[in-house]
């Protein structure tokens, strides 16, 4: 099997390392994945997690200090990344990789109109005439659920409400019909009302154009139905990955197991306990010795505290996860 | 004064902002709720509705346009700004914003301890032991946290300041606006639990704000639903998830994610459209622009809140169930369509 044939994205072995003066940070540590044509992979962890780090790395779009070591590989519709001159980089970047962040406005120019911040990409990337690129910039609008978007052309987005603007944004990304869609927290800023319908309308809108996504996000609710496949990262690494059915039903990792009763769930009866996990997540410059999830695992023992689990592949299943002691088949929820 | 009495009676609470020129924001318009002791009442609604504007006027943040907020059996609204001062340490307000609601260039320790200095009557020796005895309960180290500033910690370390700061000199009413919705999950279960914690410990009232019905549920006793300025329903917090009557409730129920293998999408059939301008609300229901069920007589005839099941109040002409039973045709004669 050529790898390239069916993946659309594979990421081989990426660390991303960003100096400060509490020594080196290490936000992305030795991820691997690949995503194929048309699937979603949700990117699941608490903040800090180095979730928009592993973003903005694929995008070619990380900080100026950041360090990426050698090793690292990611291919993308069969072309090496790093091996690709700038110009061509920020080519495919603008035209086959969209991206949708958490706040709108910061995607947003505050002082052009929507119209033509959806129309320029296509004019510039795709060559349209300017009549031709705001004729799509309308299709866009109605596409991501815009009542008469016409009208909205002009409007700035300081005029809109939120949910909109994320709409706006969503509807930029998609102008040049990118192959892949990059999504983090797109939600996390709206409500909930608001929150449905924009995961509902990616949902839609990648199942039509038979983009790939990644969803990034913090809230495991949210993945359930939405992803084929969601990996669990944990201190820049991903310490659990299996298709998102799997991962529900055969959780493995402790720190998944953590985040799964930490959330809220409207069917509880009111004023159960919340299952909050002690500690914190490990500082910029923890040392890296053993699971980082160690000082914060009940499981834990002394082999936990001085070998790091490697991310190994359950026997026969597409399931991985980095644990000496996974969940039994008692402890899942 | 009898048990009974509400710790906290907000009657016919409007606020209307002006916006220049003749037009007007009608931000809350004619919120009537009790707030008994001890209770958790939760308050939902999206983003704009005029969640916090409520919360503010409560606080006399600034005071209402019009309407009576009634604490403890005194009508705050008409107090002098001396006598509001004297009562402010009795409610305390918590916010969403942890880091910005915080002072950045004073120590978090500083900030907490200075929420007695208005109270008075305690020496500084005393108010800074009881600052750090009082970070010890919310879940911070005096050690290592009392000397850094807001911007040293992390979001939930400074809402958990925010919170030892509201409690330090021993409210009776808590107002809680979207303590956790800028928090990550992981950190919000603490600080839901931390709140759950100290309201039962110091015998707290709460007034709970937020935009995730989950959080809410997990935390209240009651809960009021609000749309557009105005409540449309208020019922226990199992009464009200299990059998919502007002279409809107319905609707924010439809949309909350459940986490689980094989559960439906949330938000399937959901709201259509965008929230109407809180300038021009629609006339009668204001609802009615987005609810399934709405009718003429929506248009017409602005519903009032009532009650249809002991403690379940709601205002809807055609709510989803009615005080006779389950969800059938309840309307009256005239406004059924083959009439
Ligand atoms: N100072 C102000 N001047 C004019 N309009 C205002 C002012 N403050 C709030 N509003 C308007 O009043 C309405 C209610 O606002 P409020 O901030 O109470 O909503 P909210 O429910 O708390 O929303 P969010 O969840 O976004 O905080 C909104 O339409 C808002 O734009
Ligand atoms: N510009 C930056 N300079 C230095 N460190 C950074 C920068 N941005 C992020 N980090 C650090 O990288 C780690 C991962 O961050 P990020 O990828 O933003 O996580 P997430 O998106 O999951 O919140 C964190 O420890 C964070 O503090
Ligand atoms: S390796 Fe040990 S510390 Fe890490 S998650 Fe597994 S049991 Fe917990
Ligand atoms: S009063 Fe009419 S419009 Fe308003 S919620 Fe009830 S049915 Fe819908
Ligand atoms: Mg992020
Ligand atoms: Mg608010």
């Amino acid at each position: 099997m050529t790898v390239s044939d069916t993946h659309l994205l594979t990421v081989e072995n990426l660390s991303v390392t960003i100096p400060s003066s509490a020594g080196a940070v290490r936000a992305v540590d030795r991820v691997s994945l690949a995503l194929e044509r048309g699937r979603t992979l949700a990117l699941v962890g608490e903040s800090g997690s180095g979730k928009s780090m592993f973003c903005r790395a694929v995008m070619g779009l990380l900080p100026r200090s950041a360090v990426v070591p050698g090793a690292a590989r990611v291919t993308f519709d069969g072309r090496d990344l790093g091996g690709l001159p700038r110009r061509e980089l920020a080519a495919i970047r603008g035209r086959e990789i969209g991206v949708v962040l958490q706040d709108p406005l910061s995607s947003l120019n505050p002082v052009i109109p929507v119209g033509r911040q959806i129309a320029e990409p296509m004019r510039y990337h795709l060559g349209l005439s300017s009549a031709r690129a705001r004729e799509r910039a309308v299709e866009l609008l109605a596409a991501v659920g815009i009542p008469q978007p016409e009208e909205r052309l002009g409007a700035y987005p300081h005029q809109l409400s939120g949910g909109m603007r994320q709409r706006v944004a969503i509807a930029m990304a998609l102008a040049c019909e990118p192959k892949l869609l990059i999504a983090d927290e797109p939600t996390t800023a709206l409500d909930v009302t608001v929150q449905a319908e924009i995961l509902n309308l990616l949902g839609r809108l990648q199942r039509e154009r038979n983009m790939a996504m990644v969803l990034v996000t913090h809230d495991l609710g949210v993945v359930a139905g939405r992803a084929h496949e969601t990996a669990v990262m944990y201190a820049g690494r991903i310490v659990e990955k299996a298709p998102t059915v799997e991962l529900f039903t055969r959780m493995r990792m402790h720190y998944t197991r953590a985040l799964f009763d930490a959330i809220p769930r409207i069917d509880d009866p009111p004023h159960r306990e919340l299952g909050a996990i002690g500690g914190q997540p490990p500082g910029p410059a923890a040392q890296r010795v053993g699971c980082p999830f160690a000082p914060r695992c009940w499981r834990a023992e002394e082999r936990c505290r001085t070998e790091e689990p490697p991310l190994a592949r359950d026997a026969g299943e597409n399931h991985s996860y980095a644990c000496w002691f996974p969940l039994s088949q008692e402890e899942r929820p | 004064m009898s048990e009974r009495e509400p710790l906290l009676r907000v009657e016919g609470v409007t606020v209307v902002y002006s916006v220049g020129g003749r037009r007007n924001v009608h931000a809350v318009s004619g919120v009537s709720f009790a707030l008994f002791r001890g209770e958790t009442l939760g308050l939902v609604g999206e983003s704009g509705c005029g969640k916090s504007t409520l919360a503010r006027a409560i606080m006399q943040l600034p005071r209402p346009t019009a309407g009576r907020v009634i604490l403890d059996g005194e009508d705050i609204t008409v107090l002098g700004s001396r006598s509001l001062r004297a009562l402010r340490s009795r409610f305390q307000m918590i916010f969403q914003d942890p880091i910005a609601s915080l002072n950045p260039i004073r120590r978090v320790g500083e900030s907490i301890e200075a929420s007695l200095r208005t109270k008075g009557g305690k020496s500084a020796a005393e108010r800074v032991r009881r600052a750090r005895e009082m970070m010890t309960t919310v879940g911070l180290d005096p050690e290592q946290h009392y000397r850094r500033r807001p911007f040293q910690l992390s979001g939930g370390q400074c809402q958990r300041v925010s919170i030892a700061r509201a409690l330090m000199t021993e409210p009776q009413l808590l107002i809680c606006d979207e303590p956790v919705s800028s928090l990550d999950v992981s950190v919000q279960a603490h600080i839901i639990n931390l709140l759950r914690k100290v309201k039962s410990d110091y015998g707290l009232s709460m007034l709970f704000i937020a935009h995730d019905l989950a959080v809410v549920k997990n935390i209240s006793d009651r809960v009021a639903v609000m749309y557009l300025g105005r409540l449309c329903e208020l019922a226990p917090c199992a009464d009200i998830f299990s059998s919502p009557a007002h279409p809107y409730t319905r609707a924010l129920i439809n949309a909350v994610p459940r986490p689980g293998p094989c559960q439906p999408l949330a938000g399937t059939g959901m709201l259509s459209g965008e929230l109407p301008s809180p300038m021009d609300p629609p006339s009668g229901c204001r609802f009615r622009t987005r609810c399934p069920r709405a009718e003429t007589r929506c248009v017409m005839v602005q519903p009032e809140l009532r009650q249809i099941a002991p403690g379940h109040l709601v205002a809807c002409h055609f709510p989803l169930r009615e005080v006779a039973g389950p969800d059938e045709d309840h309307r009256p004669l005239m406004d059924r369509p083959d009439n």
